[in-house]
């Protein structure tokens, strides 16, 4: 009898001890995205996307054989709430990195919080001022809007297209590409005819495009995310202009094509590879993760990936790159952050540096035409 | 002759755009002239049109013509549960306080509609084409025909109905004087349920010609019950002529604004002009002074 309760016993004390292993404590991220409010295109996506590859991760035995635990807060696209949810992430939680947020205006808020609490920031936003100047602690990995501009040019200075007309979102986004769009205009030969914006919410741009008919301009850009562009399209096709329309990288996904009809044919944008994924050429760095990405969007959302949850994809992979590698204090991860090289991610291949926390280069976006509602490569 | 040719397509734009203003201005009068509140869940009547349109031809399948006689009816009966349920079980209380619980409405309406249809914008397809008809060197599409063709109508039958039916001259009455007209004989609570069902009836029928044009999603009534109201405003709260005039006026000055002096300030010049309206003319621009609106 008493050898009968001394295994018992045995037994129950190896139980729990064994069960003390196993629940090694998860490592918490934390995750800031606009599920709700303007900016939801952006955050519903990469919040998704977010929980999706941490569980893909956690269902293949974590990291290190430790799971991560992904702490996700919707900042309503609220600079005032974003800052609130990061102190509580980083002093509640006690999180060791934050993703996010999803926008430039959420992610200049709450990047002075992240840096001097000394816990490292994924921005899934693409302002160029987020990482410029550096913050040691703020890394981001949206494709900056320089470098979609730059690609926009190049274009037009091959075609020997020198006068555009820009017609701007009165937005983050449109003020910045605006901004990006008038300084990188000299070093390439072009001059800015006409310099026009819309409201978010405006629902004629008639007058706008009616003026730039008028400017003598060979090709308008117009920068600015759903549904603005769809209208500028819809208009711009009533007025009967003739000259190319670019469009910025806030609209490359399926629904402009929708909502502009066949006002969409033969606008051009400059896009991240995940749109044209199949049709990149097999040595393209980005196409295997480019094409597990998708499948596995659409296994679980039943619907396309875009490149917005790109950038939570990138982020959560940054990171978990860099816990293997740095371990899982921030501090560690941080400077295995900043010591990545040669990611090839959804965004674009990722090469981090002490002086370059954006990482990428203008060959993250590919120019795409639009025809019969498909996305074609501008060769 | 490039100027000109600029000016005839600001012009253009702008009325078309005024047109709908001037549809939402209506339907705000409407309701203020028979209860004395502004409400604030117009510009959400007018999203609701475009929105369920949208769903009863994309998931129930209906033709166009039923789609929207189905969008029109569901959003009159959301604006005849609004007026059961929120408005007339306070029976005493102060229009600031109705002002409120309209605001309230709205973004409940808001934020259902966002749960139910989702946050996408959604397109209509246009009733008649997308090919543009080209008048004196302007251009317009076949849906700029339609929002004029309904807007008059609407017009003319308000006209008909506040002035020539039993019904609508009790409507007037009871925007005089309640009291004399329910001494008279006028049942004022029905008048008031009246008001909500032509109010939400012409507000999302404006929705409905409008969703092929500038599309549609969950958020799109604040800023068109915005401009609504300064047109309403412009012309004085009445329902009739002052309101479209008003609508059609902020219209081509948000198009020529925007096209000659400069696009960044296209909607502060439409505030600039309700502001300027209230301090100078609170009664309307075509209005004469009254002492006493009740």
């Amino acid at each position: 009898m008493k050898k009968l309760i001394s295994t018992a016993f045995a037994a129950f004390s190896l139980f729990c001890l064994s069960t003390a292993a196993l629940a090694a404590p998860p490592i918490k991220i934390g995750a800031l995205f606009a599920v709700t409010g303007p900016a939801s295109f952006l955050g519903e996506p990469e919040r998704n996307t977010a929980q999706m590859v941490v569980d893909e991760i956690n269902k293949a035995g974590g990291v290190k054989g430790r799971k991560l635990e992904l702490i996700v807060y919707d900042t309503g696209g609220d600079a005032t709430k974003a800052v609130q949810l990061a102190n509580k992430l980083i002093k509640n939680d006690n999180v060791v990195a934050i993703i996010g947020p999803s926008t430039t205006g959420d992610t200049m808020a709450v990047a002075p919080v992240a840096d001097k609490a000394g816990i490292p920031l994924v921005s899934c936003a693409a302002g160029s001022k987020i990482t410029d100047p550096v913050r040691k602690n703020v890394f981001k990995t949206a494709q900056n809007d320089a470098l979609a501009v730059a690609r926009i040019y190049e274009q037009l200075k091959k075609e020997k297209k020198s006068k555009v007309a820009i017609l701007s979102v009165s937005d983050g986004f449109g003020s910045s590409g605006r901004e990006q769009l008038k300084a990188q205009a000299a070093a390439y030969g072009i001059q800015i005819v006409s310099d026009d914006t819309f409201g978010p919410k405006d629902t004629d741009m008639t007058a706008q495009l009616t003026k730039i008919r008028g400017s003598h301009a060979q090709a308008v850009i117009c920068w600015g995310t759903n549904p603005g562009p769809a209208v500028v399209a819809r208009n711009a096709k009533q007025l009967g202009l003739a000259i190319p329309l670019y469009m910025s990288h806030g609209v490359s996904s399926k629904k402009f094509i929708e909502l502009a009809g066949d006002a969409a044919e033969g606008i051009r944008l400059p896009s991240g590879k995940v749109l044209v994924a199949d049709l990149l050429p097999k040595n393209d760095k980005q196409k295997a993760s480019l094409l597990a990405f998708i499948k596995d969007y659409q296994s679980h959302f039943k619907a396309e990936g875009d490149h917005f949850g790109g950038h939570a994809w990138d982020a959560v992979m940054l990171l978990k790159g860099a816990i293997e590698k740095g371990g899982d204090t921030p501090a560690g991860i941080r400077n295995a952050l900043e010591s990545t090289r040669n990611f090839a991610g959804i965004g674009g291949v990722f090469n981090y540096s002490a002086k370059d926390h954006a990482g990428l280069t203008k060959d993250a976006f590919t120019l795409v035409e639009i025809k019969k509602k498909d996305w074609v490569l501008v060769k | 002759m490039e100027l000109f040719q600029q000016i005839t397509q600001f012009v253009i734009s702008g009325l078309a755009t005024g047109a709908i203003y001037a549809l939402i201005g209506l339907s705000f009068a409407i309701i203020f002239n028979s209860t004395g509140i502004i409400n604030f869940a117009q510009g959400e009547f007018v999203m609701l049109g475009g929105v369920m349109t949208i769903f009863s031809l994309n998931v129930l399948h209906l033709p166009l013509i039923a789609a929207i006689a189905v969008a029109v009816a569901a959003t009159t009966v959301v604006g005849v549960v609004f007026e059961r349920l929120a408005i007339r079980p306070l029976k005493n209380a102060t229009p600031l306080a109705l002002i409120i619980i309209t605001i309230g409405a709205s973004i409940l309406i808001r934020g259902v509609v966002m749960l139910v249809w989702g946050k996408d914008t959604q397109a209509l397809p246009a009733f008649s084409g997308n090919d543009p008809i080209s008048v004196v060197g302007a251009t317009l599409l076949p849906q700029h025909l339609w929002i004029f063709g309904v807007t008059v109508l609407v017009i003319v039958g308000c006209r008909l109905f506040f002035h020539h039916t039993i019904s609508g001259k009790a409507m007037r009455a009871c925007s005089f004087n309640r009291r004399a007209a329910n001494l008279v004989g006028i049942s004022v609570g029905r008048m008031v349920l009246f008001s909500f069902v032509i109010s939400a009836a012409v507000g999302s029928l404006a929705g409905v010609i409008i969703a092929p044009l500038t599309m549609t999603a969950y958020d799109v009534g604040v800023m068109l019950g915005l401009k609504g109201f300064c047109a309403a405003i412009m012309g004085g709260m009445g329902s009739g002529l002052g309101t479209v005039l008003g609508g059609l006026i902020l219209g081509t000055l948000e198009s020529l604004g925007a096209g000659l002096i400069s696009s960044g300030y296209k909607d502060a010049i439409a505030f600039f002009i309700l502001l300027l309206i209230l301090f100078i003319r609170p009664q309307g621009l075509f209005k004469k002074g009254e002492t006493e609106r009740v």
